[in-house]
């Protein structure tokens, strides 16, 4: 697969989001949840467009594509702040295939579980796991995919989220899934989750800069203001950084994303999301700060999207531990792709 | 697309990749003996044996052709030697100007005779070079220079003062943004680029002592010194052109992301030992490295545009403005680490290392354009100015 028809399938996904993921709908979502009927469209629009079987191989009716080559896609739902868990499900349903399990219809979002006393399966945070069909679970024993119908369920701080526990009864009543023994959810879930940061980093970005060419104060638009530029200088630095780590994050062949290289994205990522969001809210002043305006729509998944799957100062912890040597070692270790797209 | 999502994964080819091996079993030997605050100069150090040695090897002017002495080979052939030279802390501060953009310069404005005459005396490490850009009253503002150069019968007669010249007490040559007609309000037109041979009459090179004890950079003065004609180098009052795009090869390379690599790996090793290692430093490494890591890609990309025969001048500038600004980060948060502990048993060399590139750290964002001016550079090519 070509850099063009990577290309090709990121146009894609613009084009359907673009079109059916407006502000309305992800307002009409984000009101809603689960019933709305705005989640229904719009899940039944990215399945029509083949977005959530791009990684399952052709044979499987999927596009045959890399966690690499679906970045683009990532990227995009991201840029147009997807309220939906398309890049979970896309890598879920990826996983159920390589493992040999039972395809699962609708969306599956990813999440660490733990087992407790009595044998129960407790997923203490899972992201949209107030939207989906079924969570793909890893706690320290096995891989399981779980109907989020049966589980008991208990709110989370955003209300498409949820904490959600199953018995062991339930538990026990489906197979577990013979995921890889090296893959982790949590390392699967940064990656994409970044791919997605990127995209919106630079949404936000462009926004400000737009707004900053169009907004008058003292008889010129404000960002003929140096501080304004300035700060617009600073923005642009971190989500060219971001874009970078995060296409690290998701380089390589097939669904299996290398740890370290997550570590910088998921961290580089999170970094730029604090700084780009303070400084795109800064700019833009009291309207920023409204529900009517769109900005909030992007600097709120920023901030939640850094509280997914390991904050900065989690990967932190990571990118040492696999090295020895000099800086640049590590870090050749970390840039220097195997294969490029 | 934008400039922000212009840049692709790149891998540095085999070919290039595989000399490494070579330079990095040299540089281990060579550098042994040298104390790390020593290494920590890296760029800023120099050692006119040290050259030749890298010369004799071929080490220097790679990406020259062969015709000149040089090596013939890719962009990406030099940055792998560099990447390896700033992070064993090599002493390549004499030959690192003519290497870097001299040489470069003259190959592509230079006369068959210029071409001749300096690019192999450079390959060599004989013929070391300066760039005498700032002037006491022309800084971030380089359109202002007033040193000017007057043709006469013999050529140019050059009058004027250079000043943060960089090793100009060590080099021979100097090549000089002038202004050869009109005047300071005519700004980019009527500048010129001259070779200066230091060793001329009326030339006074005074070394200018930095906040660390260092003398690395210097004022240079013209009184009435008489330069060939052949001193010209490219086409007179294009000066400004032939400047410009010699920065945009200077402000993207490994040197804006490794400044302080050789106090980092110190620290490492440090943090490594039993007594060094804690859950913060650990963390303060990570910071680190997912930092250094996507601008070093970045770096990379941005060497593939060069290669490609872009000119990705604002891309240069966002890489330099995140690399020095690591760059400054590193001996902050390290000092914060080694003074967070109960202990103040720290090996005495990672404090002199520690302690040189505190005081060499605020250079980093001046040299090769203030980070204001690159913010301003960004603004632009963002369509704000």
């Amino acid at each position: 697969m070509s850099m063009n028809d990577n290309d090709l399938f990121a146009d894609a996904a613009r084009q359907v989001l673009a079109g059916q993921c407006t502000p309305a709908v992800v307002r009409a979502i984000e009101a809603g949840g689960r019933t709305a009927a705005a989640t229904q469209t719009l899940w039944q629009q990215l399945e029509g467009a083949g977005l959530a079987d791009a990684l399952l191989d052709q044979d499987d009716g999927g596009a045959g594509l890399s966690l690499g080559q679906v970045f683009g896609v990532l990227e995009q739902c991201g840029a147009h702040a997807l309220p939906l868990p398309l890049a979970e499900t896309l890598v879920a349903r990826a996983l159920l295939v390589h493992a040999g399990a039972q395809p699962v219809p609708g969306s599956v979002a990813l999440a660490q579980g733990q087992v407790l006393a009595d044998g129960s399966w407790h997923c203490a945070l899972v992201r949209s796991g107030a939207m989906v069909d079924a969570v793909l679970v890893q706690t320290e024993c096995a891989w399981r995919v779980l109907k989020t119908a049966e589980a008991r369920c208990a709110p989370q701080a955003c209300a498409l989220d949820a904490a959600l526990t199953w018995s062991a009864v339930q538990v026990q009543a489906v197979p577990v899934v013979a995921v890889a023994a090296q893959q982790q959810v949590r390392t699967l879930q940064a990656a994409v989750v970044a791919a997605q940061m990127a995209g919106a980093l630079n949404q936000v970005f462009q926004r400000t800069l737009q707004y900053a060419n169009e907004r008058q104060q003292f008889g010129r638009p404000i960002g003929k203001f140096q501080a304004i530029q300035h700060q617009l200088a600073v923005m642009s630095e971190h989500v060219f950084a971001a874009r970078m780590a995060a296409q690290l994050g998701c380089s390589g062949d097939g669904v299996q994303p290398d740890r370290l290289r997550v570590a910088t994205a998921k961290a580089r990522c999170s970094e730029a999301a604090l700084v780009v969001a303070e400084l795109a809210h800064a700019i833009h002043g009291a309207i920023g700060f409204t529900e009517e305006y769109d900005l909030q729509l992007f600097t709120r998944p920023l901030h939640a999207w850094r509280q997914t799957a390991g904050s900065e100062a989690y990967w932190y912890g990571e990118a040492l531990l696999a090295h020895d040597g000099m800086a640049l070692d590590v870090v050749r270790r970390i840039t220097d792709v195997e294969s490029v797209h | 697309m934008s400039i922000l999502d212009s840049l692709t994964l790149t891998r540095i080819p085999d070919e290039d990749e595989a000399l490494r091996t070579e330079v990095r079993a040299f540089l281990s030997e060579a550098t042994q003996a040298m104390p790390a605050h020593i290494r920590a100069r890296s760029w800023g150090g120099y050692n006119t044996a040290f050259s030749r040695q890298l010369g004799a090897k071929g080490w220097i002017g790679v990406t020259l052709p062969k015709a000149y002495g040089g090596g013939g080979r890719s962009a990406f052939t030099r940055y792998v030697l560099v990447e390896e030279f700033l992070n064993f802390g090599a002493p390549v501060g004499a030959h690192w100007i003519a290497d870097r953009q001299s040489a470069p310069l003259i190959l592509k404005y230079g006369t068959e005779a210029q071409k001749q005459f300096y690019i192999p005396k450079v390959c060599r490490g004989e013929a070391f070079f300066c760039i005498g850009m700032s002037e006491p009253n022309s800084g971030s503002d380089l359109a202002s220079v007033k040193t000017r150069a007057v043709p006469n019968d013999k050529g140019w007669l050059l009058n004027g003062q250079k000043i943060w010249t960089t090793n100009a007490h060590h080099c021979q040559y100097m090549i000089a943004l002038v202004r050869t007609s009109g005047t300071a309000e005519d700004r980019h037109k009527g500048l010129s680029q001259v070779i200066v041979d230091l060793s001329l009459s009326g030339v006074t090179v005074r070394p200018i002592e930095d906040l660390s004890g260092d003398s690395h950079f210097c004022e240079v003065f013209f009184d009435n010194v008489q330069l060939g004609g052949d001193a010209l180098i490219g086409a007179e009052g294009q000066g400004w052109e032939q400047v410009t795009a010699e920065l945009a090869f200077e402000r993207s390379g490994p040197e804006r992301l490794f400044s302080s690599i050789v106090l980092f790996d110190q620290w490492l090793q440090y943090v490594r030992t039993p007594q060094g290692k804690t859950e913060a430093a650990q963390r303060l490494a990570g910071k680190v490295l997912t930092q250094l890591a996507p601008l070093r890609a970045m770096s990379v990309a941005v060497q593939q545009k060069l290669v490609q025969g872009e000119s990705p001048i604002v891309e240069a500038a966002l890489v330099k403005e995140l690399g020095t600004t690591l760059e400054q980060m590193i001996p902050a948060t390290i000092a914060e680490d080694l003074f967070a502990r109960e202990t103040e048993e720290v090996p005495v060399e990672l404090l002199m290392t520690l302690k040189y590139i505190t005081e060499a750290s605020p250079s980093f964002s001046l040299r090769g354009g203030t980070r204001d001016i690159l913010r301003g550079m960004i603004a632009r090519g963002l369509g704000l100015r």
